[in-house]
């Protein structure tokens, strides 16, 4: 028996109680739709979490299993009128599956030391090996790979892995912004540009598009070279720790006090940062540091339609657009109008409704490493949607799905366009000033 | 005692080992419905996917004296689908096909594991109307619905589940499977065993198809938001507008509790500074539709509303609709355990019904929201409560001792839409009364003599 705090009876246990079982939840989670059994539903979850915080289930494989089959897409905070943190209960699971240890292996251990310890406690580690995969990409070795069959060799997940590596910027972040950009016109805010991890290796070019829209509508935005992790990842998987840790360091380098606004253009990233004072809550010298950085920490989009910008001027070529919705974006940080109304601001463009936009296309985080294959099944329940629409381009404001989407078009061979919302408002701008 | 091996190996061969859950972490997710505070952990979870495989589960069971529970989304409110001590879960939510929808005759044949929402959908796109709508209904499904006889927010002019079953499927407990009614509107051929299955709670057979009428949809609807600055206008605006012979979709009310809750889910712009609300829809042709609305406005007025809103859209009634569907959930927010009943009385006595809960919570010093279809007379009187509070839970038992008391006295029945299950078990024999009571027992004994199904349930033997 571990001798670890469990996670799950130190939680206060009104949240555990909140749940009335009402089964609300069901229809709107995809494992449970996919399954149709009980276990992989958010109330069914919920009261394996409740067994064990009553003492009549221990930490076993197959609650910790059950836990990482969970998606986290929060679709059942949205449905929950009774208001279940689930977000909450989901991540203490998840830490109390972690500290229990029965998911120990060598190889996930190894996995989990090089990922979450090394790679993403530290960015430049990250960077260094965005730099290698990157050589990998450009020298032409990947091609030859493919071509030569040699990854078949490889084990399967393996092959799987390779193929969905995404493509790495020949820039990142702090190569495309300066430390600071000044406002153009006159400056009404100053903000902090939190540039990211993963963001920062395979879309530094919608970090320096969030940059230029800021900049372009009154803000001066402050983008230090050197950034950190956001500590959901961390978080997610069980690490509370270190995203206690990562929570710290993030409150030192952009101290809220400091400015009008946080900025995070990924949805997933942003809905784990609008919580860092439930994390620090017991950490005396930073718990009302945290409760500020909530306030200041704002979506790009949420900030855009909250300072009213400053519309492009057409004309542009007419193009069909569908938006869909990133979970943490429309579900853990209630943020579903704006992306449309920035949308709707670009000149000739048309924004068609994507059925099922809220429903999640399979990304989540790592998910679609661990869990493949319920994680293809959402992909390919996404992309014939978006196919429906007959739209050219799909925007999605995070950028786990916006690979997600990559991935799955390329694959299927679909002429489609995956964008970040910013990243099309940003070219009408260049557009309009014919600098294209 | 559990489940013998050979019981488990068995359904295991009739089903596939997919289809027969046994594990710990499996069983305890079906070890509730949406009852509040019951639970019972059953001796495994099987799934049908075929009449077939149903006719198979039962004659093993009645074979082997196996309990079997059936289940569909596990959304009952009377503990109906809670497992007896090791039993068998039927679970019929892979059984989900609308196998015929028939335009000719107005008609939908649906599996037992359809949701009532797709029922809903299909019938919407085909331009007709299936208007029983509980609570629940995003997940609910038909066969629950039917044992249940479930009601729902349009019961006033629509009538509920019962009025739209034209035709059931059942299998019976030694497997042998029945047809009861068809496609026509008229049948008078025999007993109407139909009817006997409706609302029979899973004590009977298990429902696997379900044959519904349909109706043209409407063509207009208008839905109303009145508030008031005490409840009896509300009730009285009710009274009023039945007497005027007027009879809307919808009469539905919440108090100022359940407002306050239900707006900090929902977001819809309820106003929160009354003491009662009444949400009212009316649908049908166009001109009528405006006429009705505009003289339930009138009468809302007369009795001193604060305010009456017209919605703008569809878009915006169905908001309003969805958030009153919420209210029993949304209720959870303010304490740990929500326990809520279905007292109804007829609709003369509505007023005095309201003003009786919120005394006798005041006797018991318990918080309770009341909310319900009050063109209807049933009312959700609902305590909130802390299950692990024992004095608490027990002064709760004892106010709903009274509250069906007096329902019973009124002309009422301790449950209008919810259903008997475990909950109401104990006040059923009062309201009954010994001939029913003796009637019951011996057609449930007829038709399940070993007494394998859902036992416990509504009565003992």
């Amino acid at each position: 028996m571990s001798s670890a705090v469990s996670h799950l009876k130190g939680l206060d246990y009104s949240v555990v109680q909140q749940c009335m079982h009402c089964g609300l939840c069901l229809p709107t989670c995809p494992t449970y739709d996919a399954t149709k059994m009980e276990r992989h539903s958010p109330r069914g979850r919920i009261s394996l979490m409740r067994a064990i915080a009553d003492g009549r289930l221990e930490v076993t494989h197959a609650f910790a299993d059950e836990m990482y089959f969970c998606l986290g897409c929060l679709a059942c905070m949205s449905a929950c009128p009774a208001g279940v943190n689930y977000a909450e209960l989901f991540e203490h699971a998840r830490a109390e599956a972690e500290c229990s240890g029965v998911l120990k292996s060598p190889r996930r251990n190894l996995i989990r030391a090089v990922a979450i310890r090394w790679l993403f406690m530290d960015l430049s580690h990250l960077r260094l090996a965005g730099r290698v995969i990157r050589l990998y990409q450009q020298l032409g070795l990947q091609t030859l790979l493919r071509r030569s069959g040699v990854l078949k060799l490889l084990p399967k997940r393996l092959q799987e892995l390779e193929s969905i590596t995404p493509d790495i910027q020949p820039r990142f972040s702090a190569q495309l912004i300066a430390p600071v950009t000044p406002a153009s016109g006159r400056k009404k805010y100053r903000v902090a540009m939190l540039t990211g991890c993963a963001q920062d290796l395979i879309f530094s070019d919608v970090n320096r598009d969030t940059v230029e829209v800021l900049a372009r509508n009154g803000c001066e935005v402050v983008t230090p070279p050197r950034q950190l992790c956001c500590g959901s990842l961390h978080a997610h998987n069980g690490e509370w720790g270190m995203a206690q840790e990562l929570a710290r360091q993030q409150i030192e380098q952009f101290p809220p006090d400091q400015f009008d606004a946080i900025i995070s253009n990924a949805g997933g990233c942003g809905s784990h940062l609008k919580h860092y004072h439930k994390l620090l809550a017991d950490d005396p010298a930073y718990r009302e540091r945290a409760v500020l950085w909530d306030k200041k920490v704002k979506d790009i989009h949420e900030w855009l339609m909250e300072i009213g910008i400053q519309p492009p001027a057409g004309p542009a070529p007419a193009q069909v657009v569908t938006y869909h919705e990133s979970c943490h974006l429309a579900h853990g940080q209630k943020i579903t109008a704006q992306p449309r109304q920035l949308l709707s601001l670009i000149p000739n463009l048309k924004l068609v409704e994507l059925p099922e936009s809220t429903w999640c296309c399979g990304s989540a985080g790592i998910y679609n490493i661990v869990q493949p294959d319920m994680a293809n099944q959402l992909l390919d329940r996404k992309l014939k949607h978006i196919q429906s629409t007959g739209a050219s381009i799909v925007a999605n404001g995070n950028s786990g799905c916006l690979l997600q989407l990559i991935n799955g078009a390329k694959q299927k061979g679909l002429n489609l366009r995956v964008a970040h919302p910013v990243t099309l408002l940003a070219e009408a701008y260049r557009n309009a000033r014919g600098r294209r | 005692m559990s489940l013998p091996q050979q019981t488990l190996s068995e359904l295991r061969r009739l089903l596939g080992a997919a289809n027969v859950l046994t594990e710990k972490e499996d069983l305890i997710p079906y070890s509730f419905d949406g009852t509040a505070a019951l639970q019972q952990m059953p001796g495994c979870v099987v799934f049908a996917r075929t009449r077939e495989e149903v006719v198979g589960v039962l004659q093993l069971a009645n074979r082997t004296r196996a309990a079997v529970v059936t289940r569909g989304s596990g959304t009952g409110l009377s503990g109906g689908s809670l497992p007896s001590p090791d039993c068998i879960v039927l679970c019929l939510a892979k059984m989900d096909r609308i196998v015929e929808l028939d335009r000719a005759n107005l008609t939908l044949l649906a599996e037992a594991g359809a949701t009532t929402q797709a029922i809903a959908d299909a019938t919407s796109a085909a331009g007709l109307f299936y208007p029983p709508d509980p609570g629940s209904m995003k997940i609910s499904t038909i066969g629950g619905n039917v044992a249940e006889n479930s009601g729902g927010l349009r019961g006033l002019k629509y009538g509920v589940t019962r009025n739209y079953v034209m035709g059931l499927e059942v299998v019976l407990p030694d497997g042998e499977v029945l047809w009861t009614g068809n496609k026509c509107v008229k049948d008078v051929a025999g007993y109407s065993l139909r009817d006997l299955f409706i609302g029979s709670e899973g004590t009977l057979g298990v429902i696997t198809r379900v044959l519904l009428k349909l109706i043209p949809k409407p063509a207009a609807k208008k839905t109303l938001v009145a508030t008031f600055a005490r409840m009896d206008q509300a009730a009285q605006t009710v009274s009023d507008i039945i007497a005027a012979q007027i009879i809307p979709c919808t009469l539905e009310f919440l108090d100022r509790t359940t407002i306050h809750c239900v707006e900090d889910f929902a977001k819809v712009g309820l106003p929160l500074d009354c003491e009662a609300l009444l949400l009212m829809e009316t649908d049908g042709h166009p001109g009528p539709v405006n006429e009705e609305a505009a003289r339930m406005e009138e009468i809302a007025r007369k009795n001193a509303a604060v305010d009456v809103r017209v919605a703008r859209d569809d878009a915006e009634a169905t908001r309003l609709a969805t958030a009153r569907r919420s209210a029993f959930s949304a209720l959870a927010r303010v304490s740990p355990t929500t326990i809520l009943e279905d007292a109804t009385v007829p609709r003369s006595e509505l007023a005095g019904m309201i003003r009786f809960v919120a005394a006798v919570a005041a006797k018991y010093k318990l918080r309770v929201g009341t909310f319900g279809h009050m063109g209807d007379g049933n009312l959700h009187p609902t305590f909130l409560t802390d299950e692990r509070n024992h004095d608490e839970m027990h002064r709760v038992e004892e106010a709903f001792k009274e509250i069906f008391d007096e329902a019973i006295r009124l002309g009422g029945t301790i449950t209008g839409e919810h259903g008997i299950g475990v909950s109401k078990k104990s006040f059923l024999p009062k309201f009954a009364g010994d001939a029913q009571m003796r009637v019951m027992r011996e057609l449930r004994r007829a038709l399940d003599p070993n007494g394998i199904l859902n036992p416990g349930k509504m009565f003992d033997p």
